[in-house]
């Protein structure tokens, strides 16, 4: 079995602050800096801004429906611009290479989630085991 | 300015238990409807769940104080995860462990010097095998992250 085709991009947004909170509730990343309007003000930003783990586990959404939630090896997140509450965020992911690793087939990705105004929030470079075609050979292996 | 004799710094383990409503609470955050993660009786981890540490590593456990980096100044650059198999499932009992593994300096594009510092936390499951790695990557930047962007200055 060869690696599926990526899902079409997918869009999320208008963020809002809503969704930085969650976030920050189900993380325990409770700095202020992306909920509290004054503190992020007196830090020299116009408002809150989210959190740049909720962009990649946006990607990791993205990536794991594509690819399989049990199949994750690596996750390797480099973060960029800041989003900002009304951005639209678009997730998008290509192969970069397919390989075989311990005796499994691996594929390399790059996962990519940009803003409205075209620059990259977010980019991943992620790894996972492609499960395949070659179950019922080791059954059939382990029966001999 | 960070601390170079912060590497080798060692966080003491601390315990972190996998559980089946955290794990759909992250998803449903981070907009999944994938069935592996609300339906499964013993779901695995999102890629970036580990991040969780949040609500177990305190005081003692955590190392990343060492570094002294200014925090008006302090941005996340990378962070990564590593899993060793399939991710950890829920029921895992996990025991985790953090270190300090590097400080480096590096010229930024528009001048000036950033510092880099990497703290490694490792994830081992009840029968001590290593099942997970993060790798979270800080840089304290020249000037305060509100004045610049963070493309331009901290990933030169």
């Amino acid at each position: 079995m060869s690696v599926p085709a990526a899902p079409a991009p997918w869009t999320v947004g208008p963020v809002t602050r809503t969704d930085f909170v969650r976030y920050q509730g189900a993380s325990g990343d409770m700095n202020p800096i992306h909920h509290d309007e004054e503190f992020a003000r007196a830090a020299g930003f116009p408002t809150p801004f989210s959190v740049g783990m909720w962009q990649a586990g946006l990607l990791g959404t993205y990536a794991t429906d594509w690819l399989g939630a049990e199949n994750v090896r690596g996750f390797r997140i480099r973060f960029l611009e800041q989003v900002w509450p009304g951005d639209t965020l678009t997730c998008h992911g290509e192969v970069l290479r397919e390989y075989e690793q311990d005796g499994e087939r691996r594929v390399d990705v790059e996962l990519t989630c940009r803003r409205q105004t075209g620059g990259t929030a977010v980019t991943v470079w992620s790894t996972f085991v492609v499960p395949d075609a070659a179950q019922p050979e080791q059954e059939a292996t382990h029966v001999a | 300015m960070a601390n170079p004799d912060a590497v080798g710094t060692r966080g003491a383990p601390f315990r972190m238990d996998v559980e089946r409503g955290k794990i759909r609470e992250f998803a449903r955050a981070t907009r999944s409807t994938n069935p592996a993660y609300l339906d499964a009786e013993q779901p695995v981890v999102p890629p970036t769940f580990l991040t969780t540490t949040f609500f177990w590593q305190s005081g003692e456990a955590d190392p990343w104080p060492a570094v002294e980096l200014d925090q008006r100044r302090g941005l996340h650059a990378e962070q990564e995860y590593t899993f060793f198999g399939p991710p950890p499932r829920a029921g895992t009992r996990l025991t985790c462990q953090s270190h300090i593994s590097e400080i480096y300096t590096k010229q930024g594009r528009r001048g000036g010097e950033l510092t880099f510092a990497v703290m490694v936390t490792e994830f081992r499951d009840e029968t001590g095998r290593l099942v997970a790695q993060g790798r979270l990557t800080g840089v304290e930047t020249a000037r305060p992250p509100a004045d610049q962007s963070r493309a331009d200055e901290a990933m030169a």
